[in-house]
């Protein structure tokens, strides 16, 4: 009971304090709302603040095991194709290797091969060689040759010379001109008179039937050599001699028609024509100037109508 | 009777003529009387007896013309200049062999001076009037026809082109055919004559198939028939590969080796000429013709042959040589071609002599050492410094002696060099002895006493040029006391030094 007491005492006390506090709360009121404001979203903002911190530590540690994941797995490609790519350098590296041996050796054997080409020149020096002998034997046998077409050409003309002075041979009682006396052999030219068959000189020609005259042609002609048979072949058989020269003797004993000039009918006709010139004394008999006055009809004739 | 008296006054006339035409066409076949003969008015006596009714008057009276105009141009210039041309013309279809002979005589002799007048005489429509001849059956006509032709067709292109399209080639190849020998000739040179003009003619006349038949000829015994076709052949081959290569087709090797042993001169010259075109194409023309045993055949050629002849066969070894190096292997039958440097007197023989001896050389040192060996260097310097040299020769020799220096590495043929070389050269030559002397230590003792080096030190040359570092190059290869032993003034050094030295 004393507090209520006490309590009443204070009512008023309280009262006016109640009072003053309102006013001095109303008065701090504004100050202390925007101070509670301040605070508040002070604190709303670290709460914020927080909660997108966390946020974010959350998507880093997300982003960030994804990333290594990815990455890694990268890697790993990286690493797998590296390693490819040094495989397959020193396979390049080798088989570069393998390929300049093969070429070398191929190059060396067959296309540049210093043995072949050896080979070659020496058969080329061969060759050479054999040509040349060829050559010369063949040079050598065509100015043999040549020689002896001129040797030959010559004896010949000698020949003809000794056949047409054939009268220069010197006989028993007279030597020749070319067997001199004083002479111990005689002379080439001598040898060859006595050697050489004379020309045949032919006698005159007998009056023929025929008069041909057959020209002497064996002095012209500068080699005496026989002219080749016209025909290979043997001919014949021949009908007997006496039968042809009776055919040949016969006497012509023309045909009428082989007889007949070519003239003859012109000829005939003016035979007739000159006998009649001759044996037609009157040219009109009577019938024919009846037979011309009743001719022509009337038409024909000028006359004026 | 008075009619007797007149027919003898024709006849008196007729023998009149018959002997003065015969008279002057026997003066006109010696040429000191053209000159008398022009001078007393000959062209304008002979041109109306060249219309006369007795045809034997006509023949000899063209027969004079052509001896008249074949001596001299200013007669051949007259007749064209005459208008006798045409008449000449139409009477080539009209008249009979003889005649037709003596006109295309005269044709001949009026085109073949200059082209001016064988132009005059195509203008004249002689061409196809030649043509006709040429389809005669008397090979006389033929031939002198063939003659007129191949004479029109030789001064330029143009004219043979002319002589092309009147259609003349087939003709021509008919006649090669013929039996005569004359006819063959005149027709391979007309041929010759025509091919060798330009490209498209040659193959005008391949196109005919003359090719076989002049192949067929090539071992026939007449020389001057040889001579010709084998021009012939080597107008044909010398425009282009393909045209080449059927000339080889024909198999014509090595039965023209054969002919390299001809006794005619000019025989063999033609061959040489053939086989020098053939090998100037291509390296497989050239080995084709190394392999059958040319190269030989063409040495032993030169050997046996002087003078211009020559020419061809040196040629032909320095194309075969410039091809590839194989080929210039199998060319080295070097001594004879240095006898022929030697022995030659014409500048342009030493020239192309010269100019093969640098396709011989100029490949591997190889090839530098046979050449070298032979002795050529000291002839090809001397041609090279020589004032009565032509201008072409100096430019060979020099062509040829730095193409083989730079391969050359046989010392002993390089040293006399050193002593007679103009500088052009010797920069040359010491670069040789630089890149040969560090390698070998024989050469280089060689070198020394030889007198080499004594000589490239006295050597002038500006520091910084190209025989400057070559001589440095070779005085490294010495040690510096006979560096300084041979360079020139050492003795004046050494008595100096004598002079200051203070005997202690």
């Amino acid at each position: 009971m004393a507090r209520l007491v006490k309590l009443y005492s204070q009512v008023d006390h309280i009262k006016q304090q109640y009072f003053i506090r309102n006013r001095i709360a109303e008065e701090n009121r504004q100050k202390e709302n925007e101070a509670a404001v301040r605070i508040q979203s002070w604190f709303r903002g670290c709460q914020v603040r927080a909660y997108l911190s966390h946020l974010h530590k959350n998507a880093t540690l997300i982003q960030k095991t994804w990333r290594g994941f990815t990455a890694r797995v990268l890697f790993r490609q990286r690493v797998k194709t590296a390693y490819f790519i040094m495989k397959m350098n020193f396979y390049n590296k080798m088989a570069v290797k393998i390929q300049q041996r093969w070429r070398g050796y191929y190059v060396r054997k067959y296309v540049h091969s210093y043995y072949a080409r050896k080979r070659y020149l020496e058969g080329l020096t061969r060759t050479n060689a054999h040509i040349r002998r060829d050559l010369e034997e063949f040079a050598e046998l065509q100015r043999k040759e040549r020689e002896r077409i001129t040797l030959e050409k010559e004896e010949q003309e000698k020949n003809i010379q000794a056949q047409r002075f054939h009268f220069l041979l010197s006989t028993k009682q007279r030597p020749g001109v070319f067997n001199s006396p004083f002479r111990a052999e005689p002379d080439e030219m001598e040898l060859r008179l006595r050697k050489v068959k004379p020309l045949l000189v032919r006698s005159a020609p007998k009056e023929r039937k025929t008069p041909d005259i057959v020209p002497d042609l064996s002095n012209l002609m500068p080699n005496r050599e026989r002219l080749p048979p016209i025909h290979k072949k043997p001919q014949g058989p021949f009908r007997p001699a006496l039968e042809v020269q009776q055919q040949r003797q016969r006497p012509l004993e023309p045909s009428l028609r082989v007889a007949t000039s070519i003239t003859a009918l012109e000829e005939a006709r003016e035979e007739l024509k000159r006998q009649e010139w001759r044996t037609r004394v009157i040219d009109q008999t009577r019938n024919i100037q009846i037979w011309n006055n009743m001719k022509f009809p009337s038409i024909f004739k000028h006359e004026p109508n | 009777m008075s009619q007797r008296q007149i027919l003898q006054a024709f006849e008196q006339y007729q023998k009149a003529r018959t002997q003065f035409v015969q008279t002057v066409a026997d003066l006109a076949s010696r040429p000191q009387n053209t000159e008398t003969l022009q001078n007393a008015g000959v062209m304008s006596l002979l041109r109306p007896l060249l219309l006369d009714a007795v045809p034997t008057i006509q023949q000899t009276a063209a027969l004079a013309l052509g001896r008249l105009a074949n001596y001299n141009d200013d007669l051949a210039e007259a007749v064209v200049k005459g208008d006798i041309l045409p008449q000449l013309v139409y009477s080539l279809a009209e008249q009979n062999r003889f005649y037709k002979k003596a006109a295309a005589f005269v044709l001949r002799a009026v085109a073949k001076h200059s082209p001016e007048l064988a132009q005059a005489v195509v203008d004249c429509g002689a061409l196809d009037a030649l043509v006709v001849s040429l389809e005669e059956f008397d090979p006389g006509v033929k031939e002198a026809a063939a003659w007129a032709i191949s004479y029109i067709a030789r001064h330029n292109a143009q004219l043979s082109q002319a002589v092309v399209d009147a259609g003349v080639v087939p003709l021509l190849v008919l006649c090669i055919q013929e039996p005569e020998i004359a006819l063959k000739r005149v027709a391979a040179s007309a041929l010759s004559d025509i091919a060798k003009h330009s490209p498209e003619l040659a193959q005008t006349i391949v196109d005919t198939g003359a090719i076989a038949h002049l192949a067929q000829m090539i071992l026939n015994p007449d020389a001057k028939l040889k001579r010709q076709v084998f021009s012939a052949l080597s107008q044909i081959a010398k425009h282009s590969v393909d045209v080449a290569e059927m000339v080889v087709e024909a198999e014509i090797f090595p039965a023209a080796l054969v002919c390299l042993k001809d006794p005619d001169e000019y025989v063999r010259k033609n061959v040489a000429t053939l086989i020098r075109e053939i090998t100037k194409h291509t390296p497989e023309l050239s080995q084709i013709i190394v392999n059958m045993g040319g190269v030989a055949a063409v040495i032993d050629y030169l050997g046996d042959s002087k003078g211009n002849v020559r020419l061809p066969g040196i040629m032909m070894l320095g194309y075969v040589a410039a091809h590839s190096e194989n080929l210039a292997m199998a060319v080295i039958g070097v001594p004879q071609l240095a006898i022929c440097l030697e022995e030659e007197q014409e500048d342009h023989l030493k020239a192309a002599t010269a100019w093969a001896f640098g396709q011989i050389g100029r490949h591997t040192p190889e090839h530098a050492r046979a050449v070298a060996v032979a002795n050529v260097f000291p002839k090809l310097v001397n041609l090279y410094l020589d004032t009565e040299s032509s201008e072409d020769l100096q430019v060979k020799a020099k062509k040829a002696l730095k193409s083989v220096l730079q391969k050359c590495t046989y010392l002993p043929a390089l040293e006399p060099l050193l002593y007679e070389a103009p500088s052009n050269i010797l920069k040359h030559v010491i670069c040789q002895f630089s890149k040969v002397l560090p390698h070998d230590s024989k050469a280089r003792r060689l070198f020394v006493t030889s007198g080499g080096l004594k000589k490239v030190q006295e050597i002038k040359a500006e520091p910084g040029s190209a025989i400057q570092e070559y001589i440095n190059a070779v005085n490294s290869c010495y040690p510096e006391e006979i560096v300084r032993y041979y360079s020139p003034g050492y003795s004046e050094t050494l008595l100096e030094r004598i002079e200051n030295y203070q005997p202690v």
